[in-house]
């Protein structure tokens, strides 16, 4: 009897068949692109005709594809990690840990000193696709990006955990000019980090490693990485792609037995179901879509000859992530020419080549001003001496405008960014831009394209006459590539696919990023724009979802070029400061990495030099390295807190060492304990500011990757203060906060009130020490003291009642003190930059948001628009009374943030900037509100969303967007 | 239509007029135990209707009006209220709602005012939202829970759980196919008859329905196979929701195991509880900690007939008296762990392990921010005390998938399988066929 396993993985199909004697008689890998179903009766018809002799078989199917398909068809199915377990225990017994990476997912199997076999959830990217993603990033194929990576000089920090936020770090990277080989060496290493991390929580990898599955078959360099990570050296075993399909063919036995033509039928009926959730179909005829596209087609704009013209010219040059696009227009904004390419990783070469062309060919126009945009304006408005740099927003701003001069609303979908704003009285009012972790934008449909094996224009066309398009909900990619996957099994055509996908990139900027639900909240006119809108799918699906009509400006992949072209020519000279033809031909351009050293930041800084001395220096958070002044934080209250805090000495005293690790609400509460354990007599010993290496350190003991990044840090805290062999480390669990008097109650949020339990529970060297997490309010002084008494009684001999209410006393005065310093300061700040005439921001968000590693720098980022920074606390504690709001509130820190929204009302100099941290549940709460609180006062509210990332690029954009846009707004009621 | 009484927050009120002509919706969640609110909120005067739509339409509506990184329960639970206002059978001047209110520092306590927001963008600003609370959160003049309204709803509970409770244990083992259902739809329209009468609430009927339920079931004749027996646990909504956990139960039972779910009871008990706790943690008002120790007695009462009633059926495995499962988690994980379900989810898996159910599907909605501590946070602890657990946790979501979801769980069972053929070669488990 021939036994046969088959493996359907996200991407590719796998089988094994055994002989009688159990060897391996043939076997076969891959790609099925989708065609599942199809794919299983090719290669059963093809076992078949191998072996003639044999009417039947026993077969079974695993891999997470093949699942519905296996039951549908009354073939017995083999999950597949069991699978692997079950290949592993009969082709290499002694293996003590497997790791398994698969298309879509990552695997580990603790095989010796009890079993455990663990995937990853379901939010985590690190895997197969992910490397393909990465790799047509990289415009190289995987074997490429291996080959590359076994060059790599140095590593780059990318964001493991999912594939959308490694995207946001490597493509500014890439940008900057960073080598290939050095981001694929580090693109490996985000992966293993991501494994190690999402799956081990804590077991020790060692022993006899296997390494399984496409990704660690075929890229020698992942295994290299694993290996260095892992401190061992793993082995890939012969067979290594086929141990899920070989665990199946060997799990079969007797009542697996079926008959070839019979699985075939069942297979042939399978492939004719189509049971998914679909919605209404884009276009229901060829006369709908004609008269759809008619409409749209009135929306030009009028070109004139560069040949024939004689006069002022004005370019408008938008670099961004991935695209370069150029125009150039005349005194009445006709287009003369224009381009829109991809930048291929060197913005700086592919615009000379435009520019020095156009200078080239056409003498005889003046260029009266240039203007840059996007992500790479600095870049190339140094490398050109253009005139100006505008934000995108501005810019797109202006290019709408000229369609409809009473736009109330321009959504931008591009390749990595969806930028919406309101217009009110021509001015922008409030500005969305998606999160890092929501690009359902136009590199998102063009990785679908690709990995279908379709270009992303002909997939787009594909969708248009889909009959029932397959509902994929409003995800990021991670939670698509799984959705899709669904729909496939489902047996949805790649047509209602594609259609599905257009309409889940407007759903997700829809309801994910503006929060819209109705067409009532984005006004009437509302135009369209970016290169992802010039696909009719996406377009269709827009109108149609809020079922109303927009206007798509023909040229929807050039507004920010345009706009920025609309601007040299509000604002044009007798002659742009450009580059004239002669300069062009001998421009040079270098590029040098170093690292700055000035500050312990120590950013990584890639400085620019071109032809004529002109020179940029990127990859810096403060204006330091340029400047060479330092700043001294004197309008920062980010930075004053954090020094306040760095500032507490290490005390020594006869009790014995105890640890506080410096995360969550130590940031505020430090200088309580402080007070507290050295009035007892204890030698308080905080842990470090943090840092990456500091984060890595307890990286692998944290059980889940969806909890916020503060908390995940102070794993990290936690294991420094061990291994500095402390004996105490307290951290205490508290339910409650302190009472400011502006809530209903004061909790802290169930993360920051119960992480000393997850840290209990899950960091096994805390055994070293004396661990001590119990519960304790502070927000009641008369009970403290008791309570504290009757706690720590229980870990430290020889404690007295009388010992421990002294210490509550100097523990109240510290925080108090502590408070009092943070207000006048704060308030000192207001006072000084009123004088200054300088903008106020309140940079909004938790105590821990101060900590470096966890704000990545915005603060002085901030500071070097010439902005003051203050902190909420400094404005809520102006508001005496809860303010009232429509969800409950009853969380200290989130009640702050209402207060600061509310206070801000008529202070027009003070701006409030939110930082959320990725993952906080609250905020999903309090951003809504705190966003109406502001615009219910027409004020503007700018939301910055952080994690691990650290990708500043888009956090400037929405800093710059929002002061150019309180610019306007003050040139506005100035003009009044 | 007149425009509607508010409160100074701006909340449409429940007048008392409006007990007599409003209809409540009330948001699905466990079938059993809502039929049963249901009529004992209708011999209370009020007119009641459990929501039954769940078509895909529910989700997409709550995507639509919720913000997409709140919790999913709220999403499913808005999203059901707004499809059905949206369905025209319900006359708008005489609908309200109502939403529970737990009353702790976990983003429940918010749903109400979520679901607010969406009706207001929906269009429905008018209707009033009831609280459901037992904290004192917010009041309506037309609903107030009294105290023997309190104790309907426990009755309700109870019935609920113990149906639960003794059918996910007769089930899988029933010989004629369909038993144990008719049981259960019997048991539901005689206890239904008794609420209408006004009956069924004191302890003495309950003692005696209660018996009545144990009897019946036990009369199903069973075959009792083998099979893998899961544990399911996790945030409420989501653990008891069909329609949010993608039919968990339904898909495990396929799988061919006995499943058990923990009743709602303990969830009451556990809030009541943290009153208690917190108390003695941080101190406070000695006359609510009074009133919250009466109220624990009077539920601890309940809790005693039902156990008692289970105690002489011992062919079913019977719930852990809650001290016990409050001694369970000593050492593990603290009892001031009140937001969500806190420790009482931690105890629950004890329970389950300890009672033979330590194959365990933790279920939770993605990005829960108490599972985090007190669910996925204990696994590796529990496994070091337990090493034969054996947890999964699943993440709820509008779009997570479903074959993410189950390809887990399958592993989880497979592991489970391949445990229980070793111990029946070892003849630790054993068929047995009890006919009555």
């Amino acid at each position: 009897m021939l036994r046969i396993g088959i493996d359907i993985g996200s991407t590719t199909i796998k089988y094994v068949v055994l002989g009688e004697d159990g060897a391996i008689l043939s076997q076969s890998y891959e790609r099925h692109f989708s065609q599942i179903v199809q794919k299983t009766s090719e290669l059963l018809s093809h076992i078949q005709e191998q072996y003639p002799e044999y009417e039947t078989a026993q077969v079974s199917i695993s891999g997470s594809a093949g699942m519905g398909m296996a039951e549908s068809c009354g073939i017995p199915f083999v999950q597949e990690v069991f699978a692997t377990r079950i290949a592993l225990t009969n082709r290499m017994p002694d293996v003590d840990v497997a790791i398994e990476l698969g298309g879509e997912d990552a695997k580990i199997l603790f095989l010796t000193n009890g079993l455990e076999v663990r995937m990853n959830g379901s939010c985590a990217g690190g895997t197969g696709a992910f490397i393909d993603q990465m790799a047509t990033l990289l415009c190289c194929s995987p074997d490429e990006m291996n080959e590359a990576a076994s060059h790599a000089t140095r590593l780059y920090t990318i964001a493991s955990r999912c594939g959308v936020f490694a995207k946001s770090d490597i493509q500014p990277l890439l940008n900057q000019g960073a080598q290939h080989s050095d981001l694929a060496a580090s693109i490996f290493a985000a992966v293993v980090n991501q494994t190690i991390a999402g799956l081990a929580q804590g077991r020790p990898i060692k022993g006899k490693v296997a390494y399984l599955g496409g990704p660690l078959t075929f890229l020698s360099e992942l295994r290299r990485s694993f290996d260095h990570a892992l401190e061992l050296t793993g082995i890939c075993p012969e067979d290594s792609l086929y141990y899920v399909a070989l665990g199946a063919a060997l799990s079969c036995d007797a009542s697996c037995e079926r008959n070839f033509g019979q699985m075939l039928d069942q297979l042939s009926s399978f492939s004719q179901q189509g049971n998914y959730n679909s919605i209404a179909p884009l276009f229901r005829s060829e006369e709908e879509y004609q008269e759809f596209a008619a409409r749209h087609a009135c929306h030009t704009v009028e070109r004139a000859d560069p040949e024939e013209y004689r006069g002022d010219a004005f370019i408008g040059v938008d670099s961004g992530s991935t695209t370069l696009k150029i125009a150039v227009i005349d005194e009445q904004g006709r287009i003369l020419a224009d381009t829109y390419r991809s930048n291929q990783g060197n913005p700086v070469s592919v615009a000379k080549g435009f520019l020095q062309n156009f200078l080239e060919r056409y003498p005889s126009i003046n260029i009266a001003g240039c203007t840059a945009t996007g992500y790479g304006e600095d870049l190339i408005r140094s490398a050109f001496s253009l005139d100006y740099g505008i934000v995108e927003t501005v810019a797109h701003l202006k290019a709408a405008q000229h369609f409809l001069p009473d736009v109330e609303f321009i959504i931008d979908i591009g390749g990595q960014d969806i930028k919406c704003f309101k217009i009110k009285n021509g001015v922008i009012d409030s500005i969305f831009l998606n999160e890092a972790c929501s690009s359902g934008c136009g590199s998102f449909l063009q990785t679908f394209a690709n990995a279908l094996g379709y270009s992303s224009e002909d997939f787009a066309r594909l969708g248009l006459f889909a009959d029932r398009p397959v509902d994929l909900g409003s995800r990021c990619t991670v939670f698509m590539n799984s959705s899709v996957k669904q729909a496939q099994k489902d047996g949805a055509t790649i047509e209602n696919i594609s259609a599905g996908l257009s309409i889940s990139v407007v759903k997700n900027a829809l309801y994910k990023v503006i929060r819209a639900s109705s067409p009532e909240e984005l006004g009437k006119r509302i135009v369209v724009q970016g290169g992802t809108f010039l696909n009719d799918a996406v377009l269709r699906a827009f109108e149609q979802e809020l079922g109303i009509q927009v206007v798509r400006p023909a040229i929807a992949g050039l507004m920010g070029a345009y706009g920025a072209a609309l601007y040299a020519l509000e604002h044009r000279k007798e002659k742009s400061s450009l580059l004239s033809a002669e300069e062009f031909q001998t421009f040079s351009h270098t590029v040098r990495d170093i690292n700055c050293g000035l500050c312990q930041n120590n950013c990584r800084l890639t400085v620019n030099t071109f032809s004529g001395g002109r020179k940029l220096i990127s990859g810096n958070r403060c204006e330091r390295p340029i400047t060479h002044k330092i700043d001294h934080g004197t309008l920062n209250l980010y930075d004053y807190k954090l020094r306040l805090l760095q500032g507490y000495p290490p005390f020594s005293g006869p009790r014995g060492r105890i640890g506080i690790p410096m995360g969550l609400n130590f940031y505020e509460l430090l200088p309580f304990w402080y007070a507290f354990f050295t009035s007892l007599g204890f030698s308080v010993v905080t842990s470090p500011t943090s840092n990456r290496g500091l984060y890595l350190r307890g990286q692998n003991t944290i059980p889940s990757d969806t909890v916020c990044f503060p908390a995940k840090l102070m794993h990290g805290h936690v294991q420094t203060l061990i291994d500095q062999g402390v004996d105490y480390i307290f951290y205490p669990c508290m339910s409650y906060n302190l009472d400011d008097g502006i809530s209903v109650n004061h909790y802290n949020c169930p993360v920051v009130a119960y992480y000393p339990e997850v840290i209990g529970a899950n960091m096994p060297d805390l055994k070293k020490v004396t661990f001590i997490n119990d519960y304790v309010g502070i927000h009641n002084p008369r009970f403290f003291a008791k309570k504290s008494f009757e706690m720590l009684s229980r870990h430290i001999p020889n404690l007295t009642r009388s010992e421990v209410e002294r210490a509550t006393r100097d523990a109240y005065t510290e925080l108090e003190a502590y408070h009092r310093r943070v207000q006048t300061r704060g308030d000192e700040i207001i006072r000084q930059a009123r004088q200054e005439g300088r903008q106020i921001v309140v940079l909004a968000g938790r105590p821990y948001h101060i900590d470096p590693e966890i704000n990545h720098g915005i603060d002085k980022l901030i500071a070097g628009f010439g902005a003051a920074i203050i902190s909420e606390d400094v404005v809520s504690s102006r508001v005496k009374e809860p303010v009232h709001v429509r969800v409950l509130n009853q969380w200290t820190y989130h009640a702050r943030l209402y207060a600061a929204a509310r206070y801000i009302k008529d202070q027009p100099d003070m701006h409030l900037v939110q930082l959320v941290s990725f993952g906080c549940g609250i905020d999903a709460i309090t951003t809504d509100e705190v966003r109406s609180l502001l615009e219910e006062e027409g004020r503007l509210y700018t939301q910055i969303k952080i994690d691990e990332i650290t990708n500043l690029g888009a956090v400037k954009i929405r800093l710059r967007s929002l002061f150019a846009a309180v610019e306007q707004q003050r040139q506005k009621e100035a003009s009044r | 239509m007149t425009s509607p009484i508010r409160n100074k927050e701006g909340h449409v009120i429940f007048t008392r007029e409006m007990r007599d002509t409003h209809t409540i919706l009330v948001p699905m969640m466990l079938p059993i135990h809502f039929t049963f609110i249901q009529k004992l909120l209708t011999s209370a005067g009020y007119h009641v209707e459990i929501l039954q739509n769940h078509s895909h339409e529910v989700i997409e509506k709550g995507l639509k009006y919720v913000h997409n990184d709140t919790c999913y329960p709220a999403l499913v639970v808005i999203g059901q209220m707004i499809d059905a206002l949206d369905s025209g059978k319900y006359d708008l001047s005489k609908t309200a709602l109502i939403m529970s209110q737990t009353g702790g520092g976990c983003r429940a306590s918010n749903y109400i005012h979520l679901l607010r927001k969406a009706l207001e963008k929906a269009g429905y600003g008018d209707l009033p939202v009831i609280s459901a609370n037992l904290s004192g959160l917010e009041a309506n003049p037309g609903f107030q829970i009294t105290l023997p309204l309190i104790r309907k709803m426990i009755a309700a509970l109870i019935y609920g759980d113990m149906i639960m409770l003794l059918a996910n244990q007769t089930r899988p083992y029933e010989i004629a196919q369909g038993a144990t259902e008719r049981v259960i739809e019997n048991l539901i329209e005689r206890l239904c008859s008794q609420f209408e009468k006004g009956r069924g609430i004191s302890s003495r009927e309950m003692r005696q329905n209660l018996e009545q339920i144990a009897s019946e079931f036990e009369a199903v004749p069973v075959h009792l196979v083998p099979r893998v027996r899961v544990g399911v646990v996790g945030e409420i909504f989501v653990k008891y929701s069909a329609l949010a956990n993608n039919g968990l139960e339904e898909f495990l039972a396929g799988q061919g195991c006995e499943v058990m779910v923990p009743g709602v009871l303990g969830f009451m008990l556990y809030s009541v509880d943290a009153r208690l706790e917190d108390y003695k943690l941080y101190g406070g008002n000695r006359f609510h900690y009074t009133a919250a120790s009466m109220l624990m007695d009077f539920f601890l009462g309940m809790e005693k007939t039902m156990l008692d009633v289970l105690k002489q059926h011992p062919r079913f495995v019977a719930p852990s008296p809650f001290h016990e499962l409050k001694e369970m988690v000593s050492g593990v994980i603290g009892l001031g762990n009140k937001m969500g379900e806190g420790w009482l989810l931690t105890a629950e898996m004890i329970e389950l392990i300890r009672h033979g159910y330590g194959n365990i599907v933790c279920a939770q909605p993605f990005g829960c921010l108490p599972n985090h501590i007190c669910g996925k946070g204990m696994i590796h602890r529990l496994r070091t005390l337990y090493p034969e657990s054996n947890i999964v946790a699943i993440d709820y979501d509008a779009s997570a998938t479903r074959v993410n979801q189950e390809n887990r769980i399958k592993l989880m069972l497979a592991v489970a399988r391949e445990e229980l053929e070793k111990q029946q070669s070892k003849g630790t488990v054993k068929e047995a066929t009890v006919a009555v």
